[in-house]
């Protein structure tokens, strides 16, 4: 089973482990991430001016070339994935974008929409599934008390990311079950963690970060898990916080591939 | 050859404003067989009605086509004019210039074309026109009523009065509705039950009024004065003539952790049950999937406790089949369900509960026996927020496009109740608009901000976040203020919206009533008619039509009474003669169109035919007129083209399409 792979820029940089921790993971769950050849940074934001096409570029030509290669498209962080599922879903139902993005691009065949867009998350719950998972699972995370924390970016505008219900969401319980762990579920899971706010008003994000860990931290939770880099960032700036980890890093861990990962 | 005379309506400035309705008449009396046109500001006005009346003597005119509005609104008026100057009703055609025209078009010009185009048509179909005529059909001197709430009950109880026959069907094991759910009713406070259950004993007390509780409407036929019904009796497992009501089977039952659909699921009751105290009839029913004796065999503790014997094993559903001139529906509504709005934690907290939960929390035969507490850990709340419009005036697909209309009126009475009671309690409403249009119902909800001192804050809540504690955090924002607010809060109620019951697709399904996209059933007229349902024979009672709080309720049940009176105090109707018939030279008896009729009209005889000199028997299609009710299913799938609907035959059809296209 092979997949094509948009890492996104900061799968380069700052959170390489949760890169690492992934293509290992994809591995010994037995399927194969093949990194696109020249991708380019999404942007990081879903641009909202309706009149702005060259910030959707980099992401057609990665859906395009995904599509070219005949394979669905798997990102890992959430921005990049938030960014890569709205545009693609631009393409499918906005005329207008698809058209101008299409005159830009000059593809040999036009783009309209054609590629799948699935998170590492989705592949583990739609493709694997959690039940394979338990299988594949050889150091069961037995014990450990473990708070999902989703942020906004994977849940919402609930409609185009389809990712799961964005006030209830229990995909990353379901996974973190599967690894032989508690998952703790607390209302803030699917709070904002100030996201970019943390440049310009660092405290803001501060204050929205420290609410989540006390929340969680309340109902129980040991540590915390997310898919984002951003969300991880802004979490470890706050007060008193809670362990934060990438989801891969115990999905390695659980799958027995952790060292090797980072060899 | 018809004389025909067009007479074009302004309709004010409905018609007269988009459409040049001179050029319209000028244009129509160029038409072949028009022999006079003329137009009017009002035709329907009993000027305009006598100037018809004067031209059909002048022009001894044998054909008329109105240009006017709808034949919805006007047709049988237009028809009703023709036929008291003379003229056979059926030889009026209306061309509808207002609804199909001048109210959709901007363009005078291009409307007024098209004026002109649907009356050459009208014209075109008037000039094959043929008299026809109206048969009879009786009208059973019984009625119908579909669901045992306060709407059926009121509906029933005046149909009764005036001396009709009248059977009440609900579905569940007793009448009585949502409004035996209810503690307090606005604006009067006073105690449901206390209202409601003097109506209940009347009715089952009425010599006119049959109750089949725990019964359900299987198939309905006929029409207008003429329906045949089968109703599905369930079985009760207990016969009704030999049970006394003791109670005892209920408190020995073995198996008591059924949800209580009565209690809204928020306390359990035995397998065999009466749904609440008061229950009319007070016969109690085994619900065969939660009784012990019906899983595994083994049990019978309510046979063996029974001193009158009445317990029935045995017993089977019954079908009983029963004739009415009149179905009234009042099948009532429901809360919605509230899996898409998670973001308020119902699903999540014991504490977050329905305003229809909380009626039955604040009942002194309710789960809590009347007292206020969390169904968490039965703690005293000390804050409660009241989360207003839950689902209603929803603009995406998690809820209802509609005001539920009711919410505002018992939000402001449970929070004014709990502060009466309970006066160490704060009571916060959160609300978008507060809507309380209705008798006495502004006074009261001022009552509960002015002298109860509930806190009303204009704005939505985001976000019920349940916290270790067991509080619950609620977030929202005070608009007037532009301020956010978070606020711990003990309980949280959520004015959920409301909507149709379920089934009441089925039930429209078997009456061919139509229904809107919400599932409430649709009035003839939304003004004029409103509860009259489009089908002949089908009236309507209480919230299946649209949400309306008990008053209201009452009132369209009283008048929805009044209308199938009105319909059962005739002796005959009128029966429309546009129905199929076939030629019987044309027929070939290929079955098709039985197979096609929805109302089970069409049948097949042998019979001698003269075709051209050959005589022989064929098999040949009869339709019954009776039963006919001029859908023209079976004239489209003739393969023979043998089969025409008369008043709508294929050549009338054809003419009106060639006039347009020409």
């Amino acid at each position: 089973m092979n997949f094509s792979y948009y890492p996104g820029c900061t799968l380069r940089n700052k959170a390489k482990e949760l890169d690492a921790y992934a293509r290992a993971s994809a591995e010994a769950l037995g399927f194969a991430l093949q990194e696109l050849t020249d991708w380019q940074c999404c942007g990081g934001v879903y641009p909202l001016g309706t009149d702005e096409i060259a910030t959707k570029l980099a992401s057609v030509r990665a859906l395009a070339q995904a599509r070219d290669n005949g394979q669905d498209l798997v990102t890992l962080c959430s921005a990049c994935h938030h960014v890569l599922k709205r545009v693609n879903d631009d393409m499918r139902n906005n005329a207008d974008i698809r058209t101008r993005a299409n005159n830009y691009m000059m593809l040999d065949t036009p783009y309209a929409g054609e590629t799948k867009v699935l998170h590492f998350l989705e592949v583990i719950r739609d493709v694997i599934g959690f039940e394979e998972l338990k299988k594949k699972v050889v150091n069961p995370l037995t014990g450990r008390k473990i708070g999902a924390y989703y942020g906004c970016l994977l849940l919402r505008p609930g409609k185009v990311m389809a990712f799961d219900d964005p006030e209830n969401p229990k995909l990353l319980e379901d996974f973190i079950r599967a690894l032989g762990a508690e998952p703790v579920v607390y209302p803030y899971r699917n709070e904002c963690c100030g996201g970019y706010i943390s440049l310009k008003e660092p405290q803001m994000a501060e204050n929205m970060c420290s609410n989540i860990h006390k929340n969680a931290a309340g109902f129980g939770a040991e540590c915390l898990i997310t898919a984002c880099p951003l969300c991880r960032y802004n979490l470890n700036k706050a007060e008193n916080n809670l362990p934060v980890y990438y989801f891969t890093e115990l999905l390695a861990e659980a799958l027995g591939v952790k060292e090797a990962a980072l060899k | 050859m018809q004389r025909i005379g067009v007479f074009v309506c302004h309709c004010g400035s409905n018609i007269a404003a988009t459409v040049d309705v001179h050029k319209v008449v000028e244009l129509a009396r160029l038409e072949p067989g028009v022999v006079h046109a003329e137009d009017y500001q009002y035709m329907c006005s009993e000027a305009g009605q006598a100037k018809i009346g004067a031209a059909i003597k002048e022009h001894q005119l044998t054909g008329l086509v109105v240009c006017s509005c709808s034949p919805r609104m006007h047709e049988a008026t237009f028809r009703k004019c023709a036929q008291k100057y003379g003229l056979n009703p059926y030889m009026v055609e209306i061309a509808n210039i207002r609804e199909h025209c001048s109210w959709i078009h901007k363009d005078m010009q291009e409307a007024t074309e098209k004026a002109v185009i649907l009356a050459r048509a009208a014209i075109a179909k008037v000039n094959l026109n043929t008299p026809l005529q109206a048969g009879e059909s009786r009208v059973t001197k019984r009625a119908l009523v579909i669901g045992g709430g306060i709407a059926g009950i009121q509906t029933a109880l005046d149909i009764a009065d005036a001396g009709y026959e009248v059977d009440i069907v609900e579905k569940t094991p007793s009448i009585g509705g949502r409004m035996s759910q209810l503690d307090k009713t606005f604006p009067t406070l006073d105690c449901s039950a206390c209202i409601l259950t003097p109506k209940m004993v009347d009715a089952a007390g009425h010599e006119k009024i049959k109750i089949y509780t725990y019964s359900e409407v299987e198939k309905v036929s006929g029409f207008v004065g003429d329906f045949t019904v089968d109703i599905r009796k369930k079985a009760r497992s207990v016969d009704a003539d030999k049970c006394t009501g003791c109670g005892v089977c209920q408190e020995k039952c073995p198996s008591k952790k059924t949800l209580s659909e009565f209690n809204r699921g928020l306390g359990t009751r035995s397998a065999i049950y009466t749904p609440f105290a008061q229950a009319i009839p007070n016969v109690p029913v085994i619900d065969r999937d939660a009784c012990i004796k019906f899983k595994t065999g083994k049990c019978g503790v309510c046979e063996k406790v029974c001193q009158a014997g009445a317990i029935n094993y045995a017993q089977q559903d019954e079908i009983i089949t029963e004739k009415y001139g009149a179905i009234v529906v009042a099948t009532g509504f429901d809360t919605i369900k509230l899996d898409k709005y998670d973001e308020y934690a119902y699903s999540q907290s014991k504490d977050v509960i329905t305003s229809l939960e909380l009626e039955r929390v604040m009942n002194a035969a309710g789960p809590t026996k009347g007292h206020l507490e969390r169904l968490s850990d039965g703690k005293a709340p000390k804050e409660i927020v009241f989360i207003q419009c839950v689902g209603s005036r929803c603009s995406d697909d998690r809820g209802k496009p509609y005001c539920s209309k009711i919410c505002c009126m018992y939000t402001a009475k449970h929070a004014m109740l709990i502060r009466d009671k309970y006066p160490d309690v704060n009571v916060t409403v959160f609300y978008i608009d507060v809507r309380t249009p209705g008798k006495n119902f502004d006074e009261f909800y001022r009552r509960a901000v002015e002298e109860y001192g509930v806190n009303y804050i204009k704005g939505q809540v985001g976000k019920v976040a349940p916290q270790p504690d067991g509080s619950l955090l609620v977030q929202g924002v005070d608009l007037l203020d532009n301020k956010q607010i978070k606020m711990k809060a003990d309980m949280v109620v959520l004015a959920t919206a409301i909507e149709p019951n379920q089934g009441v697709r089925n039930i429209a399904t078997m009456l061919t009533a139509s229904i809107d996209t919400n599932n409430f059933l649709t009035e003839a007229h939304p003004k004029l008619r409103p509860v009259e349902s489009p089908t002949a024979g089908v009236f309507l009672s209480g919230v299946c039509q649209g949400p309306k709080d008990i008053p209201e309720t009452v009132s369209q049940a009283g008048a929805a009474a009044v209308k199938v009176i009105g319909l059962l105090a005739k002796d005959k109707l009128t029966t429309n003669p546009c129905t199929a018939k076939a030629d019987e030279l044309l027929c070939n008896g290929c079955s098709n169109c039985a197979k096609v009729c929805p109302y089970g009209a069409i049948t097949y005889e042998t019979c001698l035919v003269n075709d051209h000199g050959i005589r022989e028997e064929r098999r040949i299609a009869k339709v019954n007129n009776a039963l006919c009710q001029g859908c023209g299913a079976c004239t489209v799938t003739c393969p023979s083209g043998a089969m025409d609907l008369q008043g709508f035959s294929n050549k009338q059809l054809l003419a009106e399409v060639d006039a347009i296209c020409r």
